[in-house]
């Protein structure tokens, strides 16, 4: 597919998340909208997917480790057509099947359900050891935040990938520099986090993660590496795309007024 | 009484997924660097295509059941009851036991019977952890014949479940008819004074107090309440009922557990006098089985002393 398709999609993921955000009162918009052209790329053009068949068991599966990032991935569920695009406007309502965070059990397109940090990895190479033993060759894709590398379970999922060889393992570090309480390198630095990866045995790149065309090299080499797990580590912006919350913690956790959805979506048109 | 060899229940448990490895395909199974303990070590000998040693790092195992499973794998994760539910507890809740993913967690060196290794090695709390868990489902077998049903039974089962396996030899109290119905306790004894509701190796010593019990002509129940959840409370409240008095017993701490199971079943359907036999509140220590076994009092003695205490309760009523 065209990259303007993915683009025109990506666009529209932020203006959903934008108003899903802002209808449901509460969610995570700063981290949605870093993650949003990475998931764009992802389920508009590089995924194996059907979404008239959710379970397809040949599909390639993406785990949203950061789960926070839930409205990005439904826009992109939604748009792609798992389910109702109307339904987004049902964001954190009791009986929902969008959840504050995605729940497998109740939205088609959900591969795993997550939010809890550092635990989607983990499940990635249970997926990517259930698939050789299989024969199946589908790709197991992981979007983590780059605070969540503070999570021990990471590097024990990191070292357990690179040991079994699992090179349909293909993760994103959407490293947006910032989490709750500030600066990523203030609260406690993952960095350096390229040889950190490195030194554990990965195949490691580092792209713009907001750069559609290197974000689509980016999984294409990955696909070819052999032997060796693969992460990707996206430069972002929190926020991005909407000038008042690019760069901002404070729109880490934080639902936009209906004035400043307003001026979020004029930026976005 | 006839003397029967005595076996562990993670004998039981390597032994039984060695076998089921020949015929359940989906069957996967993994270990945090304790194979050789927990007896996953038999199914790797048989199947090691379908082994995954994850190293000391329980919660990337969890995990990766978790995704094992969300692809149609079954797996049985083991490690010992301290690791693979303390340390990785969350990571059962949230990737496991929400998610309803089919992942069967079998701990071995449960309760206070690990021995000299000591109180940080002896899980007390685990069957605790796990009921409170929705989805989960929690059997705590009594010998190594209902430990070889169990595990094919969860096998065969559908969704999360924890198994709670022990270290110590212990007596077997079933025969080769024994037939284990996941959520069905088994009446082991008939009795008229008081019903025991024990688990694990604590219902072949709960049998030996009913023995005491009887040389003063007090006619005991012996129920084993292998599942701890779902609970049979039906059968629970009928036995008490009968009896009009109840004890439990476990291997456990008195606070989440067995004991805790049953008494929130009697206080709300049939309150009768009751007593928990158990860990009170304590860590465990150092020492050989037997010795923490009298030194916590978990010995037939103790439990005919305590079952006669709550007899005389529903005497002076």
């Amino acid at each position: 597919m065209s990259l303007d398709v993915v683009a025109e999609n990506a666009k529209e993921m932020r203006r959903k998340i934008i108003s899903m955000v802002t209808q449901a009162g509460s969610g995570h918009p700063g981290g949605s909208l870093s993650a949003a052209d990475i998931l764009a790329e992802l389920y508009f053009d590089a995924m194996r997917i059907d979404p008239s068949n959710p379970k397809w068991e040949d599909r390639d599966r993406l785990i949203l480790s950061k789960g926070h990032a839930a409205p990005a991935l439904y826009a992109a569920l939604a748009l792609k057509g798992f389910f109702p695009v109307e339904e987004l406007d049902n964001l954190r309502k009791l009986g929902s099947r969008l959840q504050g965070h995605p729940d497998m059990k109740k939205l088609p397109g959900v591969d795993m359900s997550s939010g809890s940090l550092g635990q989607g990895l983990s499940a990635a190479n249970g997926m990517a050891l259930a698939g050789r033993l299989d024969n199946k060759d589908y790709y197991v894709y992981v979007i983590m935040g780059d605070g969540e590398n503070q999570e021990g379970q990471v590097w024990e999922a990191a070292m357990f990938a690179a040991h079994y060889r699992l090179d349909h393992v293909i993760a994103f570090v959407d490293h947006n520099r910032l989490q709750i309480d500030g600066l990523i390198t203030d609260v406690m630095s993952p960095e350096p986090l390229e040889e950190k990866w490195q030194s554990f045995g990965w195949h490691v790149q580092k792209i713009d993660g907001h750069n559609l065309e290197q974000i689509a090299a980016a999984i294409a080499a990955a696909k070819q590496v052999k032997e060796r797990p693969s992460v990707i580590i996206a430069d972002t912006i929190k926020g991005k795309g909407v000038s008042f919350m690019e760069n901002q913690a404070s729109w880490h956790g934080s639902a936009p007024k209906q004035q400043q959805a307003e001026q979020a979506l004029s930026e976005l048109a | 009484m006839e003397e029967k060899k005595k076996i562990a229940t993670r004998e039981a448990y390597g032994k039984t997924l060695a076998e089921l490895a020949a015929t359940d395909k989906n069957l996967v199974v993994l270990d945090a660097d304790l194979s050789k303990s927990t007896k996953t070590a038999d199914f790797a000998a048989v199947a090691p295509e379908r082994f995954f040693n994850v190293g000391i790092a329980e919660q990337n195992m969890i995990g990766v059941a978790a995704g094992l499973a969300a692809c149609g794998k079954t797996p049985f994760v083991s490690s010992f009851a301290i690791f693979a539910v303390g340390r990785a507890f969350e990571q059962i809740r949230n990737s496991v036991a929400h998610p309803q993913l089919n992942v069967k967690i079998a701990a071995t060196h449960a309760g206070i019977t690990v021995g000299e290794d000591g109180g940080t090695h002896q899980s007390i709390e685990d069957i605790s952890l796990m009921r409170t868990l929705p989805n989960m489902t929690v059997v705590v077998p009594a010998d190594a014949i209902e430990t070889e049903q169990a595990v094919k039974a969860l096998a065969a089962y559908q969704g999360p479940a924890y198994l709670r396996l022990g270290r110590l030899a212990t007596p077997q109290i079933n025969d080769e008819n024994y037939q284990f119905k996941l959520g069905e306790t088994v009446l082991l004894r008939p009795g008229r004074d008081i019903a025991i509701f024990a688990c694990g190796m604590m219902v072949a010593v709960a049998l030996e107090a009913a023995e005491l019990l009887a040389q003063e002509s007090i006619s005991a129940t012996v129920i084993n309440v292998h599942t701890i959840k779902p609970l049979d409370i039906d059968a629970v409240v009928e036995s008490a009922g009968l009896c009009g008095a109840a004890i439990s017993v476990e291997e456990h701490s008195i606070y989440g557990g067995l004991g805790s199971a049953i008494a929130e079943a009697l206080a709300e359907n049939c309150s009768v006098p009751f007593a928990r036999v158990g860990i009170d509140d304590k860590f465990g220590q150092s020492g050989s089985p037997d010795a923490l076994l009298r030194a916590y009092g978990l010995t037939p003695t103790v439990i005919a002393t305590r079952a006669k205490a709550v007899i005389a309760r529903k005497n002076a009523k």
